[in-house]
């Protein structure tokens, strides 16, 4: 089996959400509230355990180059966020079922047979992207479409995609076409344009990657997402010097406080009620 | 046009894993192909009323919707914190008092407080579950990476070795202590303590290790503060369980509570932006309190009424508020930071702030300030 990716490129996305309704209906996550936010034409808001894809809007101060149909009105860029199914994955590795699984594509499952809602992964995921359903008690995210990937199908969103933003692959194939692409956008002039995949952070790259134009920030991407493992030696450090100091502690407080006892004869109820309950 | 698809209501959520058929394929074409006919705007852009809206930058981030997920932990997982760090903590007291101290009574006392807290602990933490039927499913696996896992096994074995403890303790006073009920208990006490050590602080550990941002940053103070703070709640109760009188546990609680004060001044101290939610706002308000209750007010009333029991029973109280305060103020704390969209996305400028938003947006979507 082959490790499978995603490529989003937000220079061809048009915004129509057709990944967002593929996704929801192949996988039949529940609709989840029709809420205007006032922000675009993005009425998601982001990611979570009923959104799996999620195509942002960002708009722009009017640049020339970028979406939009008249010259003096705001552009616009969309990119349809996803989970980035880490190369090291924060939710994978704080499961504490082992319900979240690598699976044979590189993907990152979650079983719903397994999961028991410790809600652990959520706190534990860089990107904000896993979320339990408090209804139903369990974690969801994306599945990178396990059960369709392993009779050799593309993920629903990818295949629903009408302009090829969305393009899923061979993950090594992905990255060349990534750079050929970049290149290619470049000579276009169009020299904001960039790849996003921290390979240079503890997440180690994502199998998710997303080309975008301008600053990843605005994307609501962050710049160094950390696995937070990485914070368990200083933690498990600072909790055995902690355990020591408790150790230590009641040693010199009943230490010292037996030797006043002591002295005291048998002044202390406490030794009294020893030799009682010794009898 | 097709018709609108059906979505499943809330509640039926269960789904068997999907088997592509030729249905399902020609469907995921029909989006497709409805996306291409009505997914492209054709008409020119209007400024309509209310605009500019709302920009996405990279000084605002996406609209300052918070990318990081807000703890989904409920007030049972606060409070079992302050209940383990209090019976992981009174563990390893009963067997230092057993062994050094001389001291039985309050030895089986600290016991039956670690078994009764061991036993609730569980309680909470299933009950915090989704599905509290599967709680043993967190005994499949052992994941030294993963901080829940390794408290789930270290919770698991502090309540045997504290049952183990407390059944020869109660052997013992019905039918005399004979060598399996002494051998018993030796292994109870050796082990509750032995395990009491992590499980008194390792939640600090378990949400320092995680993506939020205040709670990350603290990870190298964040056990010993937990851990501090139960040992406080844990000398505490055993004092209000009648050994007021006992020296040794008010020098654990000067300890206690003298650490505990510096670890508020190192707080106070902390300029990073991440700690912000420990200053301000509700979350700042419950540290302070809970950081006062248990630092300078029982130090002082254990330092200064060294004799006095009523300063010391006041002493007591304040502590076991100030250790569960505490608790749910680091809990708050972690939701406030989630919703710092400026953190994930470093954003330096704590002044920024995304546009204002409409009036009618609904809650969820809107920033934290």
């Amino acid at each position: 089996m082959s490790t499978t990716a995603f490529l989003t490129d937000s220079t061809l996305c048009i915004g129509c959400k057709a990944c967002e309704v593929a996704c929801k209906e192949w996988n039949g996550i529940a609709e989840d509230g029709l809420d205007w936010t006032g922000f675009s034409y993005d009425n998601t808001g982001a990611v979570g355990h009923s959104t799996w894809r999620h195509v942002k809007f960002v708009e722009n101060t009017p640049t020339p180059g970028f979406g939009g149909n008249a010259a003096d009105q705001i552009t616009w860029e969309f990119s349809s966020d996803v989970c980035k199914h880490c190369e090291v994955a924060g939710c994978l590795e704080a499961c504490p079922t082992g319900s979240i699984i690598r699976t044979e594509f590189g993907g990152v499952y979650v079983q719903p047979d397994v999961c028991n809602g410790c809600s652990y992964c959520v706190v534990s995921c860089p990107f904000g992207v896993i979320q339990k359903n408090e209804k139903d008690g369990r974690a969801f995210k994306c599945t990178f479409c396990y059960d369709r990937q392993k009779v050799g199908l593309p993920p629903a969103c990818a295949k629903a995609c009408p302009t090829e933003s969305i393009l899923f692959g061979e993950i090594d194939k992905l990255r060349l076409h990534a750079q050929e692409r970049i290149e290619q956008l470049h000579s276009q002039g169009m020299t904001d344009a960039q790849i996003y995949d921290p390979t240079d952070t503890s997440v180690e790259g994502i199998h998710a990657m997303f080309l975008v134009r301008g600053d990843p920030r605005a994307y609501n991407l962050p710049p160094k997402p950390e696995v937070p493992t990485i914070y368990l030696k200083e933690g498990w450090k600072s909790a055995a010097i902690g355990s020591g100091a408790l150790l230590a502690g009641a040693l010199l407080a009943f230490a010292t406080s037996r030797r006043q006892g002591a002295a005291r004869g048998n002044g202390s109820g406490k030794l009294r009620a020893r030799k009682r309950s010794r009898r | 046009m097709s018709t609108v698809p059906q979505f499943p209501e809330e509640e039926e959520v269960e789904r068997k894993e999907g088997i592509p058929d030729r249905e399902s394929e020609s469907r995921l074409l029909e989006i497709r192909q409805q996306a291409m006919q009505h997914g492209k705007v054709e008409g020119l852009g209007i400024r309509p009323p209310g605009a500019p809206f709302p920009q996405a930058s990279p000084e605002t981030g996406y609209y300052g919707i918070h990318m990081l997920k807000q703890p989904q932990w409920t007030w049972q997982v606060p409070l079992y914190f302050f209940v383990g760090g209090a019976a992981g903590s009174a563990a390893v007291i009963g067997t230092v008092a057993d062994w050094i101290g001389d001291d039985y009574e309050l030895a089986k006392h600290a016991r039956w407080l670690a078994l009764g807290g061991a036993v609730l602990s569980g309680g909470l933490l299933v009950w915090d579950l989704g599905r509290p039927s599967r709680f043993l499913n967190m005994l499949r696996v052992f994941k030294p990476q993963s901080a829940m896992s390794m408290g789930a096994w270290i919770l698991t074995a502090f309540a045997n070795f504290s049952a183990a403890a407390s059944f020869a303790d109660l052997v013992g006073e019905k039918f005399g202590r004979s060598l399996p009920v002494r051998l018993i208990g030796g292994a109870g006490k050796l082990g509750s303590a032995l395990f009491g050590m992590p499980f008194h602080n390792y939640t600090g550990v378990l949400i320092g290790a995680t993506a939020i941002p205040v709670w990350n940053k603290k990870i190298h103070t964040l056990p010993r503060h937990f851990g501090m703070s139960g040992v406080q709640a844990g000398v505490s109760i055993l004092e209000l369980m009648g050994h007021g009188d006992s020296r040794a546990l008010n020098l654990l609680g000067v300890l206690s509570s003298g650490y505990e004060t510096w670890e508020g001044f190192l707080i106070e101290r902390e300029k990073d932006p991440a700690v912000e939610p420990l200053k301000h706002g509700t979350s700042g308000w419950m540290t302070r309190a809970g950081g006062l209750l248990s630092g300078p007010i029982p130090l002082a009333l254990r330092t200064l009424g060294w004799g006095s029991p009523r300063m010391r029973r006041m002493a007591s109280y304040s502590g076991i508020l100030g250790s569960v305060l505490t608790r749910y103020a680091w809990m708050y704390a972690g939701r406030a930071s989630a919703r710092d969209w400026r953190l994930p996305l470093e954003v330096e400028d704590r002044q920024t702030k995304p546009q204002p938003i409409p009036e009618n947006v609904p809650k969820k979507f809107r920033a934290a300030s």
